[in-house]
């Protein structure tokens, strides 16, 4: 079902107007299905039926691992009533009819979810009226029915392809009536990976495994310090490596382009560089510590401020002050960063594993001096996202090589140009205060959030009176009822690349929130459960998912030598998630044995991949905890591969289980709202076992 | 083929033989993306030396069964391990390596064998039930 690098072009604008035209609007260049190319019901740009009955639907996200080329189908082939096993899946170039494209904040199934709907019951009206006709009855005495549509009164009935040619003559409905959700045939059923047997033949096509016609492979020596540029190159050497072919300087330093990835790697390793190392030479990570550590004495721009937070804590018998630390971390993809181009005179055509094909088109026209129309991108599945992919840097590069060199390039980037070449999760300094009231009740609560603006490096300026909301995500939109809540935002500039990071800034904020709550709760003598059973009390989803994991991970039960912490939070996605960890230390390790989480996404479209989601959330979430960390050092990354940047493996992988809330509201998306609750969770339980807070990641015992 | 005798078996096998199923993770044995049998072992393709395989049996992805029908690609269907799924071949191939010599393994021999093999997407639970249900198939 794979089809990574659709070569097909469309003729004509846009892809919604059908209207009184035989023609479909879409015509297919390279033709998969011959002569029943010019047969073709195509009402929206999403779908297509052609009369041999198969349904192609577009999917217009990137798939990461995150399902979207299963999950987003599901969604029209319902509304359609196809045929589950007719339905083709094309991974959509970069185009405007298209909207937007780019792949993150868990928005794809969310922000799709009414379009596709819509695209789906059109094209099933569309199919039923044409049945109609035929049958000279009313279109409302007709159904859909997988593939078919029949008039049950007579029993007649004609597959989807036989009615294509005729419901293309009809208008295109503009609001088909959707299904009730009791009429959900795919929706809310474990439908399997459409990949998945490709991925388990080795068939399935990843940006690295693209070949094109006389393609070269390069890779790029870059300035090792941030922000130092290329003074001059000696290639001598690089070119005695039997392979390679030529030295050729980009914008970002000098691309050694071979016959193949390992002699492209070795011209680089003898490639002499002289670099101007810039003023970002002497950088280093405890010194940004510091800077952070330092800002956070001083007041931030004010971000939240309900009641008087900073008097009821200063006046308060039971208060607390403590600071939290996160460090910056890098992505590991498992496929490193890749791209090919081909760049001609007049175009240029991208082949790339990348989240935001659209974003791409802009940033390599604009670096090329095209037109968007000239510059063809296609996307590949992707070995890992994590929002590494989201911005164009390398596709940038491999269409700079490509223009350089004439031919067509692939740009391989070795895993040390991948961990050392990322833009980071960023740095982070939590200052908390809070107060507790003779009750028990957390009655004052302070959160000052000191870590650089990564809307502000992206876009120099666009951030107004030194608040960036974004950065203070997961602070400024904590549903606790805490009646005198301050959130602050402390904003402070680095010349660190940094970027967003499955879930973003809520990877931080979540980690001291929950912490510090569970250090009020001890300061005051209480359950940490009971506390925020308390605070939310009038937040019926929060307190049925803190619930939920609370009773199936058997909360105030954790067999001897271990320990239980727990914690939750509302991800932008608007699903909420909460996680139960069971831990021990062992050899002065903290060991992981079982994570019980409970989400509320709204409808599950796919349960069985929302489980996946958020246990996938979970252990990306507990590499960073146990192990994450990038330091620099003399504005060098210090760390380099899987050796020096530990992520967790399968024997310390804990047993996650899933639970998901019942609902019927809309989808709301699952790729990142498992990670945010598990530093914290570990990190409290941690602190049962031990006694001391743990106030800094990765988690030390 | 006709390759440098040093170049490391993985980029033999993807850039000239064309065989892509092979993953490049590391470079330096770190994350079994790569990993291949040579006469039946798991290898880290990455830090083979052609020169070292001269004379052996080398099994890719490609190879390991004509059709997916493998117990493990069976089962890593049946499954539904993959998410991103590049790392898979890598998991398979070892997983396959370890049932040649462990028909049945408990799961901290399953633990011992699948270490040196790194999923960012956090399939190992999905990993680990699907060897057992290929060694009880197979």
């Amino acid at each position: 079902m794979t089809t990574s690098f659709s070569r097909r072009e469309f003729i004509g604008a846009g892809g919604l107007a059908l209207a009184v035209t035989a023609l479909p609007v879409r015509r297919l260049a390279a033709v998969p299905f011959g002569a029943s190319a010019a047969r073709a019901l195509a009402p929206s740009a999403f779908v297509e039926i052609t009369s041999d009955g198969v349904v192609s639907v577009w999917v217009t996200k990137s798939d990461m691992g995150q399902g979207v080329r299963t999950a987003l189908p599901m969604i029209l082939a319902d509304e359609l009533d196809a045929d589950w096993s007719k339905v083709q899946v094309v991974q959509a170039d970069a185009h405007p009819r298209y909207g937007e494209m780019g792949t993150g904040g868990s928005s794809s199934v969310a922000s799709l979810w009414d379009p596709l709907r819509k695209a789906g019951a059109q094209a099933r009206e569309m199919l039923i009226g044409a049945a109609a006709e035929r049958w000279s009855v009313a279109p409302s005495e007709c159904q859909a029915r997988n593939g078919i549509v029949e008039h049950p009164a007579t029993g007649r009935r004609f597959g989807f392809g036989d009615l294509v040619n005729r419901a293309a003559l009809l208008p295109v409905p503009e609001n088909p009536k959707l299904k009730e959700p009791s009429e959900f045939r795919l929706i809310g059923t474990d439908v399997p990976g459409v990949d998945t047997r490709d991925k388990v033949t080795g068939k399935a096509g990843y940006g690295i495994d693209v070949v094109v016609p006389g393609m070269r492979y390069a890779v790029i020596a870059r300035c090792p310090v941030f922000g130092g540029t290329m003074q001059g190159h000696d290639p001598a050497r690089a070119l005695a490596v039997p392979g390679v072919l030529a030295v050729i300087e980009v914008p970002s330093g000098a691309a050694v382009i071979a016959t193949g990835t390992w002699a492209a790697m070795e011209g680089r390793k003898a490639l002499e560089c002289r670099w101007d190392e810039g003023p970002a030479a002497q950088l280093d990570s405890n010194t940004i510590s510091r800077q952070l550590h330092g800002r956070a004495l001083m007041a931030g721009a004010l971000a939240r401020n309900d009641g008087d937070a900073l008097g009821i804590i200063a006046t308060s018998r039971t208060s607390l002050d403590a600071t939290y630390e996160v460090p910056l971390l890098a992505h590991a993809t498992m496929e490193p960063m890749n791209c090919v181009a081909d760049v001609r005179p007049d175009r240029c055509e991208i082949w790339a594993p990348h989240q935001a094909p659209d974003w791409a088109q802009r940033d390599v026209a604009g670096a090329l001096g095209l037109d968007r129309e000239q510059v063809t991108v296609h996307t590949t599945l992707l070995g890992g996202g994590f929002g590494r992919r989201f911005l164009s840097y390398e596709l940038v590069e491999a269409a700079q090589v490509s223009r350089a060199a004439g031919m067509p390039i692939k740009l391989m980037f070795t895993r040390e140009d991948d961990m050392q070449r990322d833009w980071y999760r960023p740095m982070s300094v939590h200052r908390m205060a809070g107060a507790v009231d003779p009750q028990g009740q957390v009655s004052g609560w302070l959160h000052r959030v000191v870590t650089p603006s990564i809307g502000d490096q992206l876009w120099p300026g666009s951030v107004k009176n030194q608040l960036d909301l974004d950065a203070v995500d997961g602070a400024v939109d904590l549903h606790y009822a805490i009646p005198n809540l301050r959130v602050e935002y402390g904003m402070i500039s680095t010349p660190v690349p940094i970027g967003w990071w499955r879930s973003v800034y809520a990877s931080q904020t979540c980690f001291a929130n929950e912490c510090f709550l569970d250090e009020l709760a001890a300061a005051a003598g209480r359950d940490p459960l009971v506390v925020r059973q308390e605070l939310l009390a009038h937040s019926p989803r929060h307190l049925a998912v803190l619930n939920l994991a609370a009773q199936k991970a058997g909360w105030g039960k954790a067999p001897a030598g271990r320990a239980q912490g727990i914690a939750i939070h509302h991800f932008f996605s608007d699903a909420i998630v909460a996680e139960v960890a069971e831990v021990s230390i062992e050899a002065g390790k903290v060991r992981v044995h079982k994570v019980t989480c409970a989400v509320d996404c709204g409808l599950a479209i796919n349960p069985a991949n929302v489980r996946y989601q958020i246990e996938g959330g979970v252990i990306y979430g507990l590499s960073a905890a146990l192990y994450g960390e990038i330091t620099i050092e003399k504005g060098r990354v210090k760390q380099s591969n899987f050796h020096d940047y530990p992520v967790l493996r399968m024997p310390d992988a804990p047993v996650v289980e899933v639970h998901i809330v019942p609902s019927a509201e809309s989808p709301k998306g699952v790729g990142e709202p498992g990670l945010p609750p598990i530093a914290p969770a570990v990190a409290n339980a941690v602190a049962r076992l031990t006694g001391t807070r743990v106030r800094k990641l990765p988690i030390e015992v | 083929v006709d390759v440098p005798a040093e170049m490391p078996l993985l980029w033999a096998l993807r850039d000239v033989i064309g065989l892509t199923g092979t993953k490049y993770g590391c470079g330096m044995a770190q994350c079994g993306a790569c990993t291949v049998h040579l006469d039946g072992q798991a290898v880290r393709s990455c830090s083979v030396p052609v020169s070292a395989v001269a004379g052996k049996s080398v099994t890719t992805i490609e190879g390991l069964s004509a059709d997916g029908s493998h117990p493990l690609q069976r089962a890593w269907v049946a499954e539904q391990v993959p998410q991103c799924g590049y790392c898979q071949s890598g998991q398979i191939m070892q997983a396959a390596s370890l049932l040649a010599t462990t028909p049945a393994p408990t799961d901290a021999e399953i633990d011992s064998a699948m270490a040196g093999n790194i999923c960012r997407c956090g399939t190992y639970s999905r990993i680990r039930a699907a060897i057992h249900l290929a060694a009880k198939e197979s």
